[in-house]
């Protein structure tokens, strides 16, 4: 019994000393960024150099506000407790004046609300979830790449345009697929009142039955199919659905498919002929900021960005332009500092909107073809945000009063 | 018609991978009584050595021994977790060599993301199998046919191997009566690391086969766990066809559930398996268990008493250096002694039933969560007041232990285990399903206590008052007719109701009061964090709760709270670095293979042989 | 005198197999009775059929006129039977005399009690019992660590913690030396005498069985092929054909001694 508390003191003490050991603070501005770098490696990876390259190309031009800026990065295990864990000790511990982060939607919640009970403001990276800024959305949270609303209403503009009347969805039975699928109805029944969905498949996330779903769309022999499955439930639905010639003669609209997180692992089975969301990377003319973009980072790592790599980017950029619009680190002038903000990006200007803190940053809408063995996106079209959101009166219903 | 019968074989063809893998599982248990978590692990080692040794051996019989090579390579990773891991814990306390195997997972994890890379990798397709094969119109892959006559093929020679040769004759008579192998005059160890062979060779050989149907990623070892155990615990334990049947129905099952009824996902499973044990309670094709009659494996835990006059005294010193925390520490301490205060009780609850009931549960996040959405859903839909979500979590999570328990407690042993895993996989699965309710992944935010409560310095006195304060209650629980009552009917269930006591009541009970506690300190989390998500009714969640009470040593009162303490600041600490995955799991491998009483368990033993030595063994008396 | 147990054509078969069969027997106040048989007689199962731990094919079962057959251990416990088993099944996470007290808990209705500690109820009942069969020295010591003779002892004091009228004792002398034997049964007999309590036992050393039960029945292959007093049995023929085809009792019982 004794042994226990001497343990337990231990324990306490050690917490202690750590406590006594963090640095004495640098002359840096300092994020927080908190992400699932083990538990979604393959997007936290390209995200995390894209923030390191633009970290070194704003420190090089001087810094904000006449300081270097630093993140100090976090993994927060995938763990929406342990994130909010993490959060408060950047914040109170660490130093930093903000937090960005987050790939996870229901992560990017957890910190958001978080950060409007303690007063720090929050740039929600990559989380998709329309509730971040809508139905969830608070002061001191921002929304920096465009939401699952935004991109699947740019799909459905696209699928309005063809003559196909049935549609089939398939989606992952959680939050995210449920949220896709409803803003793709709401947009293209809106667009085109006659179209029917003719089934709704809702395989579980990570666990597709992926024969039995191609079977069941099959069965309902639709003119279309919406997908939002994505990783290895994507893989194996693409592959289930070319064996069995699912996909012959149908139109398909895939949200994010055209990533290349997502599209190269199909290799030279990548689907044909999709019209989906994706990042183009390898298909930007010269002189353009996009392809200096991609140049800087290829000559830095020597490897292909990813979309979140360009996210990556573009948080850094934002973050350092709110701050020296700004002109100051506390929360209040961040906040005014984030409202409005024009930031020239490498795919155009965005704008963090006043009125519910969405950034307009857009999506490249393109057709999936193979080309030299891997997937890639023809023909495609930058769309910027800002024509695919929902009307200002719709946002302010959307969003709780303060 | 055609397309009935072109289901039933997408069924057929989704059973083999699962077959293979359960079969292993279900083998491995039978001998050695390990619930092996790193079958996932296993699994996943097969899809990637299987795509990797694709890459180089070219054509149809490239493809066919690729995966044969891969389940040999992932048999003999097997032999090696098996003689470095598992080997030295053997004698330790029933179930905890499942804490090892928790390890090896997390070893695995790192060592995949190093050598495979973070990205998902698709499984290249097998030569000659690529096409499709029309039957009544309806296309059918071809090697879906060939996954089809395969399966019996590999179930055939598992027979063939168990029933007709020596080797069979002895992994039977194990699965039976170990100590009857030892009379028989065979290495029992020898033996161990066969099946341990076999059994990962399989997991592997169901990771290379299912490569053309998908491919390998870094998830796919949690991902498979929960239907493997389904599949196994349907089937009956330790039975090869059972676990057969159980994979072809499940799957079958769930290729008419996505065409009929397509929300069903997920949810199917859990309710086949609960229909079926209600029915069958070994499973399909299972035996009773064969369980010790008394008590428990090893050595018996030592009287308990309660905290003597010193010990108190340390204690409340303890706590009172504890409340001074926020005054000599930055504020972030307070914050992380409040996340180990919450998961100390989580794990006292847990210790409770586990340690002085002997039930394990392998599901106990059920209650933690499920005690964190009652209250987080008394805010969000009855704008209920704090206290008021407070006095209903723990109610609301003990009705949800009771009716789970009710349930479970016609089991024993590892079956009981297994289904209130998948009772708590069930809720969470309706958890994570039914958005419109419980607001599914995205969960339930803006949970936050009351202005009164909301600075992090008065929140954490808060949860000390009711954190500790549950800890206490539960100890002292320990102390009183009622769970000396809970102990009586661990140690000899015939005993027990020789003397009138209802041992099942008992446990009902105490499983109830277990899961209210839980669900007290599910509350304290979700207004600690502001929201709550389906993670924490999780599986790696219960895990977690396992880990820590088998780490802290099950035989001692304290064990859980101390091992939740140390595994929280440990985890804060090397979650911070690279590779903090391979550190915890090799520190977790470590920890269970030179203190395998648990830390508390270990000290003490050191702490007694000291005194002993001295000449003053504390348990000398009359001898 | 008066009948306490009271057992009627009691029979249980396993699948196609007869353990017991047709068994009828009565127990009387105070009376101290054996039932001896070769292994495999049908002793234990017997047992198990009048505690309630096996529910009888055929048969009842009466106590005190009141029927108990069928009825789950526990009940048959709180209706007065105490019971000792042949392989020991103390609590062996606790004290000697917490074993005692659990029992004494339990027969005061007070199992959910969740306010008091254990270990002081009832410390005095508790220590009668275990000086009444001589372990009152070893009351602190952990039960995992008694040897095999005082743990038998030890379950004695603990069927007798709720004044049970009747005591069923499955070979409480196995696995005892010769004189630890006599005494227990020497201290059984005491205790039904003082206590006027009943007691059923089974038993191999014939020394024992001689020396202290008023009244020995016999099973062979599931049947009582005899029933009575010590010389009686003693002289019965179809008893000393089962007890090694017809060999001399005395001897047998001599045997065992040494072995």
């Amino acid at each position: 019994m004794r042994v226990t508390r001497r343990g337990l003191l231990t324990g306490a003490m050690a917490a202690l000393t750590l406590s006594a050991g963090s640095a004495m603070a640098e002359d840096t501005i300092k994020i927080g960024e908190i992400n699932h770098y083990k538990r979604m490696a393959a997007f936290a990876g390209p995200y995390k150099l894209g923030i390191e390259l633009a970290l070194e190309e704003v420190n090089t031009a001087g810094g904000v506000l006449g300081k270097p800026l630093e993140f100090i990065f976090r993994d927060d295990q995938g763990k929406p407790g342990e994130a909010v864990k993490i959060a408060e000790e950047l914040m109170t511990r660490e130093g930093t004046v903000m937090l960005t982060g987050t790939i996870l939607s229901n992560i990017g919640l957890a910190i958001s609300s978080l950060a409007a009970e303690k007063g720090y403001v929050y740039l929600a990276s990559e989380p998709l979830a329309d509730s971040i800024v809508w139905e969830k959305g608070n002061e001191y949270t921002f929304r920096l790449r465009a939401s699952t609303y935004m991109q699947a209403a740019m799909l459905a503009e696209e699928a309005s345009k063809t003559d196909a009347k049935t549609f089939a969805t398939i989606a992952p039975n959680y939050a995210y697929g449920k949220d896709a699928v409803a803003a793709f109805k709401k947009a293209l029944t809106a667009l085109k009142p006659d179209v029917e969905f003719v089934t709704e498949q809702w395989p579980a996330l990570f666990k597709i039955d992926a024969g039995a779903e191609v079977q069941a769309i099959e069965r309902a022999k639709p003119d279309a199919i919406y997908n939002v499955t994505f990783g290895g439930d994507l893989a194996k639905f693409v592959r289930e659905g070319t064996t069995r010639g699912l996909f012959d003669g149908r139109q398909v609209y895939g949200l994010l498919t055209g990533e290349p997180e997502y599209l190269d692992p199909l290799k030279d089975e990548a689907p044909e002929g999709w019209t989906v969301t994706g990042y183009p990377w390898y298909d930007f003319s010269e002189g353009g900021s996009n392809k200096a973009f991609v140049d800087a980072y290829i000559t830095e790592y020597g490897e292909r960005p990813g979309i979140g790599s360009l996210v990556g980017y573009m948080t850094v950029q934002s973050i350092a332009a709110a701050i020296t619009r700004a002109g100051a680190t506390d929360a209040d002038s961040l906040i005014a500092g984030f409202k409005g903000l024009d930031v020239e990006t490498p795919v155009g200007k965005i704008h963090f909107r006043e009125q519910d803190h969405q950034a307009t940053m857009g999506a490249f809408v393109g057709t999936t073809t193979v080309k030299d063995g891997v997937g890639v996106m023809e023909d495609w079209l930058y769309k910027d945000g800002a024509d695919y959101l929902p009307s200002d009166e719709e946002v302010a219903k959307l969003r709780p009063s303060k | 018609m055609g397309l009935f019968i072109a289901q039933l074989l997408t069924g057929l063809a989704n059973a083999a991978a699962l077959f293979l893998v359960a079969s292993g599982l279900s083998l491995i248990f039978g001998v050695t009584r390990i619930v092996n978590f790193a079958h996932g692990s296993f699994y996943m080692l097969g899809a990637f050595i299987g795509y990797s040794l694709m890459q180089v051996l070219p054509g149809a019989v490239g493809f066919w021994s690729s995966i044969l090579l891969a389940g040999l390579a992932v048999g003999f990773i097997g032999v090696i977790v098996e003689l470095l891991v598992l080997r030295p814990v053997y004698k330790a306390p029933e179930l905890f060599q499942l804490v090892a195997t928790f390890g090896v997972i997390l070893v695995i994890q790192d060592l995949a993301l190093m050598i495979w890379g973070a990205e998902d990798v698709l499984g290249p397709r097998a030569p000659g199998l690529k096409g499709v094969i029309r039957i009544m119109d309806e296309p059918v892959p071809k090697f879906d046919l060939a996954l089809i006559a395969i399966t019996p093929f590999v179930l055939f020679a598992l027979w063939y191997l168990i029933s007709k040769t020596r080797v069979g004759v002895l992994v039977r008579a194990a699965t039976q009566d170990r100590e009857m192998v030892g009379a028989l005059g065979v290495n029992q160890s020898w033996l161990f690391t066969g099946v341990f062979f076999l059994g990962a060779a399989l997991a592997g050989l169901g990771g290379a086969i299912q490569l053309p149907k998908g491919g390998a990623d870094l998830l796919m070892d949690f991902n498979i766990l929960a239907s493997i155990f389904v599949v196994v615990v349907i089937g009956g334990m330790g039975s090869l066809p059972g676990a057969y049947i159980a994979a072809v129905l499940i799957s079958v099952l769930n290729v008419f559930g996505v065409a009929y009824i397509p929300q069903s996902t997920l949810v199917l499973m859990f309710v086949v398996m609960a229909v079926v044990l209600t029915v069958r309670p070994y499973g399909l094709l299972g035996r009773e268990e064969v369980a010790g009659e008394h008590g428990q494996v090893g050595e018996p835990e030592q009287p308990i008493k309660p905290a003597g006059r010193s010990a108190r005294i340390l204690v409340l010193v303890f706590l009172i250096a504890l409340a001074c925390l926020p005054f000599v520490a930055e504020p972030f301490f307070t914050i992380l002694a409040t996340d180990v205060i919450v998961f100390c009780l989580f794990a006292a609850s847990l210790h409770f039933i586990l340690g002085l009931g002997g039930l394990v549960s392998f599901g106990h996040a059920a209650y933690f969560g499920g005690g964190a959405y009652v209250a987080a859903l008394l805010v969000n839909y009855a704008d209920a007041p704090m206290e008021l979500a407070f006095l209903m979590a723990p109610i609301g999570a003990g009705l949800l232990a009771a009716i789970i328990g009710w349930l479970c407690l016609r089991l024993s042993g590892v079956y009981f285990a297994m289904l209130t895993l998948a009772l708590a996989q069930l809720v969470w699965s309706l958890v994570f399903q039914w958005d419109e309710f419980t607001g599914g992944d995205d969960g339930l935010v803006d949970i936050w206590p009351p202005d009164y409560l909301s600075d992090t310095t008065v929140y954490f006195y808060f949860t000390m008052v009711v954190g500790i304060g549950g800890i206490i209650l539960l100890r002292h629980m320990a102390h009183t007719p009622f769970g000396y009552a809970l102990r009586a009917s661990r140690d000899s269930v015939r005993q027990a109701e020789a003397t009138g006591i209802h041992t099942k009541r008992i446990q009902w009970l105490a499983f109830s009061v277990a899961g209210a506690l839980a669900g007290l300190a599910g509350a304290l989390f979700v207004f600690s964090k502001g929201s709550v998500f389906p993670v924490e009714l999780e599986i790696a969640k219960s895990f977690d709760g396992l880990i820590v009470v088998f780490l802290g040593g099950v035989k001692t009162l304290s064990g859980g709270v101390v091992g939740a303490a140390a595994l929280t600041l440990v985890q804060d600490y090397i979650t911070r670095f690279e590779y903090w995955r391979l550190a915890l799991g090799l520190l977790i491998i470590v920890v269970v293979i030179i203190a395998p009483k648990g830390i508390v368990g270990s000290f003490r033993a050191l702490f007694e042989n000291r005194l002993g030595s001295a000449g003053d063994k504390p348990t000398g008396g009359t001898q | 005198m008066s009948i306490v147990l009271d057992v009627q054509g009691l029979s249980k078969s396993f699948g196609g197999v007869v353990a017991v069969s047709d068994v009828s027997f009565t127990v009387d106040k105070a009376e101290l009775l054996a039932l001896i048989g070769p292994n495999g007689a049908g002793k234990t199962t017997c047992f198990n059929m009048l505690m309630g731990q096996l529910a009888p094919t055929a048969g009842n079962v009466f106590l005190n006129g009141e029927k108990i057959t069928g009825m789950a251990p526990r009940k048959v416990w709180r209706k007065g039977i105490g019971r000792t088993f042949q392989i020991t099944g103390t609590y062996s996470s606790m004290t000697v005399i917490e074993n005692v007290q659990m029992a004494l808990l339990s027969h005061h209705n007070r199992l959910f009690d969740v306010r008091h500690y254990a270990h002081k109820q009832y410390q005095d009942e508790a220590m009668q019992l275990l000086e009444l069969v001589g372990m009152q020295e070893q009351a602190e010591r952990a039960c995992a660590v008694l040897a095999y003779g005082d743990l038998k002892r030890l379950e004695l004091s603990i069927a007798l913690a709720h004044n049970p009228k009747l005591l069923l004792m499955d070979e409480p002398t196995a696995g005892m030396a010769p004189k630890e034997r006599i005494a227990l049964m020497q201290l059984t007999a005491d205790i039904v005498k003082d206590r006027q309590i009943s007691a059923l036992f089974t038993e191999h050393d014939m020394d024992v069985v001689f020396a202290h039960a008023h009244r020995v029945m016999v099973l062979n292959r599931g049947e009582l092929i005899a029933n009575g007093s010590v010389e009686m049995v003693r002289s019965n023929a179809e008893v000393q054909e089962v007890y090694l085809g017809g060999g001399n009792l005395y001897n047998n019982a001599a045997d065992t001694h040494h072995a």
